[in-house]
């Protein structure tokens, strides 16, 4: 087979993939949830009509908020007796609500900046990422000497292996069920959103808002109002990807953890044309490669596709999410049009 | 000279007139109508006014801030194992920021060090800004400026200062040049949003500068990544302790850039542009040119920066070489409200509190990321000005961020033809 000159290597390329499958697959969806979650805080934010870019400094936020909260919880109340299932702790739920708390909270100040005094919605979303990240970093460096004991992560549901065998869906059963719950409830999250967005009254009101508020408000819907309550509820979701990080993915702080995320969050709602599931698959597809570079490193095949796969230097994988982020925005956004009001500050007119 | 337009009309419609003719928000220009015989005082009395209405706003953010700080200092000062709370230690840290940066002649020379890449980088984002452009990607073309200097510095080792040092710095701007051509360019031709796209070139750039060093730049025999040291091209020494030529660089730049943006050409295009694409088209202008030679320009000031200091300061690249330079310098250029001469005091304010952080951190054990939440903070209230001049009863104060009208605040096309 390797002899064959250039459509061997590109059959043992694709041999490679589909042995991997499984695993990539499944590191993928982990590593996508943040990002995904992150996707989801825009659409819901800019549907409604306002632009977030806060959302990197939201997870951050929460990120932090929730590993803190489980250290001071596990000091109060001891680490506690994980569930069978998940793992679950009291402390791990209490870092969890603390970590939405924070999230609506800073969502709440970015509404009010940019609903109630009109500032630039962009401004307002870079002071709440310099803000999460001088804040986050002065508080960790002030804890990180004492090197606190944290709450642990909430373990993910034990599939059986030979879910992973069954042909042809096997890696799709195991890569969505062998997570953990925050990944899962957001798989779940994505097809409610979706639903709710399209076909209910709260989503029609939404996307009303986001496309002509003045119309909207002649209809009686208090634009502002419904504003403020999505982009808080959108600060939720950002925090539940910045929670996910430290009580799901890993079990502690590391300063600026996000490292981007969130934008390219922005990014896959963009490509994702602003609907859950699209924002969904292109967070999916924008760390396949991520994923991919693992696998590479651990599984390479012993074949001159593996050897030259194991040659790319590894920088080029880390850039590889940015990258495709960068060439899909070119080629899509052209495309792909956001929601008509998205971005501009509404003024009420003369109250009745 | 343009006045900001960053007042917001529905504010400043409610602001009662006041008594001096010369403090009405709304005049741009100083010619207030004069009785042929205005004594020097009323003279004095109303230029002191208008640099009052000009600065007030900052001044009060800052010092807002600072309390804030000091606030934020006191509730986290029982953190540390062993600590209790103590209210004396924000005018410990402030005191020990104070001797870092304007107290003392060494901390003076570092004020200046660290202010002339913000001066530099602050000047470009300011420029984007007033093209309506918002450049994030200050930080990769930093470092891709600094690689890039290093690498031509290395390279021209043994040629005499002058021509090592030319050749970095040339370097220099045009790696930063081109990290702003891309944006620019994907932006003016695809809608593709300056916002996102700078940041994702961002962590490229960063990526791109690790394999470099660690790969073909990489000093051979050293066990860390790093690069080669420069000799030839490093910058001489002006004054103090590490006073580089960078410095005077970045105050040249000053005059240089207000120049450009008041009384040439280019200047007005630009500014015509953000502030109304379709009625510089009408008039004749490019947009898209426009927009790919103010983010290049951006991306190059940022490149200079990022070469003059490391061929300034450090003389030789690791793989962990990092910066908040990027970001600081957006905080510069929104307090300087894009005018040459507000980002040059701005970028003094913040060179002073990052020269002074290491000191506060060392004495008085307060952690240098404070300086970030001060960012933040005096943003936030600027951004909050309606909110301040009614608490503070500010008259006829010009100021707040306003909008700042970023082109195409959403991500689309249309703004582009």
């Amino acid at each position: 087979m390797t002899d064959i000159p250039v459509l061997g290597p590109i059959i043992q390329f694709f041999q490679f993939i589909l042995d991997q499958l499984p695993f990539i697959a499944d590191a993928t969806v982990a590593a996508a949830i943040p990002v995904a979650l992150a996707a989801l805080c825009g659409v819901v934010s800019e549907r409604s009509g306002v632009v977030n870019i806060g959302l990197e400094g939201i997870m951050l936020t929460a990120a932090f908020v929730a590993w803190i909260t489980g250290v001071v919880a596990v000091a109060l109340l001891g680490p506690g007796e994980p569930t069978a299932i998940f793992g679950i702790t009291l402390p791990l739920l209490i870092a969890l609500v603390a970590a939405l708390l924070s999230g609506m909270i800073l969502a709440a100040l970015h509404a009010y900046l940019s609903i109630s005094l009109r500032a630039d919605q962009i401004i307002s979303g870079v002071i709440i990422n310099i803000a999460a990240v001088g804040l986050t970093g002065y508080l960790n460096t002030a804890i990180a000497t004492s090197s606190p004991q944290g709450a642990g992560s909430f373990d993910s549901l034990n599939v059986p292996t030979q879910i992973a065998d069954i042909p042809v869906i096997g890696w799709l059963i195991n890569a969505i069920f062998d997570q953990g719950p925050i990944a899962i409830a957001t798989i779940f999250i994505v097809i409610i959103l979706q639903i709710l967005l399209f076909r209910t009254k709260w989503g029609l009101r939404t996307r009303a808002v986001g496309e002509h508020p003045r119309a909207a408000e002649t209809v009686g819907i208090n634009v502002i109002r419904l504003r403020y309550r999505n982009v808080i509820a959108s600060g939720a979701l950002a925090a539940l990807g910045g929670a996910y990080l430290t009580i799901e993915l890993t079990t502690s702080f590391q300063a600026n953890m996000t490292n981007g995320r969130g934008f390219i969050g922005l990014a896959a709602m963009i490509v994702g044309r602003w609907t859950p599931i699209g924002a969904f698959g292109a967070a999916l597809l924008f760390f396949s490669a991520d994923a991919f570079q693992r696998a590479v490193k651990f599984a390479a095949p012993d074949n001159t596709m593996g050897q030259f796969l194991e040659s790319i230097p590894p920088q080029f994988y880390d850039s590889l999410p940015y990258l495709i982020t960068i060439i899909i925005l070119a080629g899509v956004v052209g495309r792909s049009v956001p929601p008509a009001a998205d971005g501009q500050p509404y003024e009420r007119e003369a109250a009745a | 000279m343009t006045d900001d337009k960053g007042t917001q009309p529905t504010v400043d419609a409610t602001d009662k007139p006041t008594a001096e003719p010369a403090v009405a928000p709304t005049s741009s220009t100083s010619e207030a109508p004069e009785a042929p015989n205005r004594s020097l005082g009323s003279r004095l009395r109303s230029i002191g006014n208008q640099v009052w209405s000009a600065v007030a706003l900052p001044l009060l953010a800052i010092v807002l801030a600072l309390i804030v700080g000091g606030i934020v200092i006191i509730l986290t000062s029982a953190l540390k194992p062993g600590a209790s709370i103590d209210l004396t230690l924000p005018f410990k840290a402030y005191s020990a920021l104070w001797d870092g940066s304007l107290g003392s002649p060494n901390g003076r020379v570092s004020t200046l060090v660290q202010a002339a890449p913000l001066m530099l980088t602050g000047l470009g984002i300011g420029l984007a800004f007033k093209a309506g452009l918002f450049n994030i990607g200050g930080e990769g073309q930093f470092y891709l400026g600094a690689t890039a200097a290093i690498a031509v510095g290395v390279a021209l080792e043994g040629t005499g200062s002058l021509v090592a040092i030319t050749g970095a710095v040339i370097a220099a701007m045009i790696a930063g040049g081109a990290w702003g051509f891309i944006p620019g360019a994907l932006k003016a031709f695809s809608g593709a949003h300056e916002v996102v796209t700078t940041i994702m070139l961002n962590f490229i750039a960063k990526f791109l500068m690790v394999y470099l060093i660690a790969g073909p730049l990489k000093l051979p025999l050293s066990p860390q990544p790093v690069t080669a040291p420069v000799n030839d091209a490093a910058l001489p020494i002006l004054f103090g302790r590490d006073g580089h030529l960078g410095i005077l660089i970045a105050f040249a730049a000053v005059p240089i850039f207000w120049f450009l943006l008041n009384k040439m050409t280019l200047g007005f295009e630009i500014r015509a542009v953000g502030a109304n694409p379709d009625a510089a088209r009408y008039a004749g202008m490019k947009p898209r040119r426009l927009i790919i030679l103010t983010m290049s320009i951006a991306g190059l000031m940022a490149g200079l920066a990022g070469g003059l200091n490391v061929l300034g300061i450090n003389h030789q690249m690791p793989a962990s070489f990092s910066t908040t330079v990027g970001f600081t310098a957006i905080t510069v250029a929104l307090l300087g409200r894009s005018n040459p001469i507000g980002i040059m005091f701005a970028a003094l304010l913040f060179g002073a509190l990052s020269a002074g952080a290491l000191n506060m951190q060392t004495v008085a054990g307060v952690p240098r990321e404070l300086i970030a939440l001060l960012q933040a903070v005096i943003l936030l209230f600027l951004v909050m000005a309606p909110v301040l001049r009614r608490v503070f009863r500010l008259r006829g104060v010009k100021g707040g961020l306003g909008t700042t009208d970023t082109m195409s605040r959403t991500y689309g096309a249309e703004a582009i033809k």
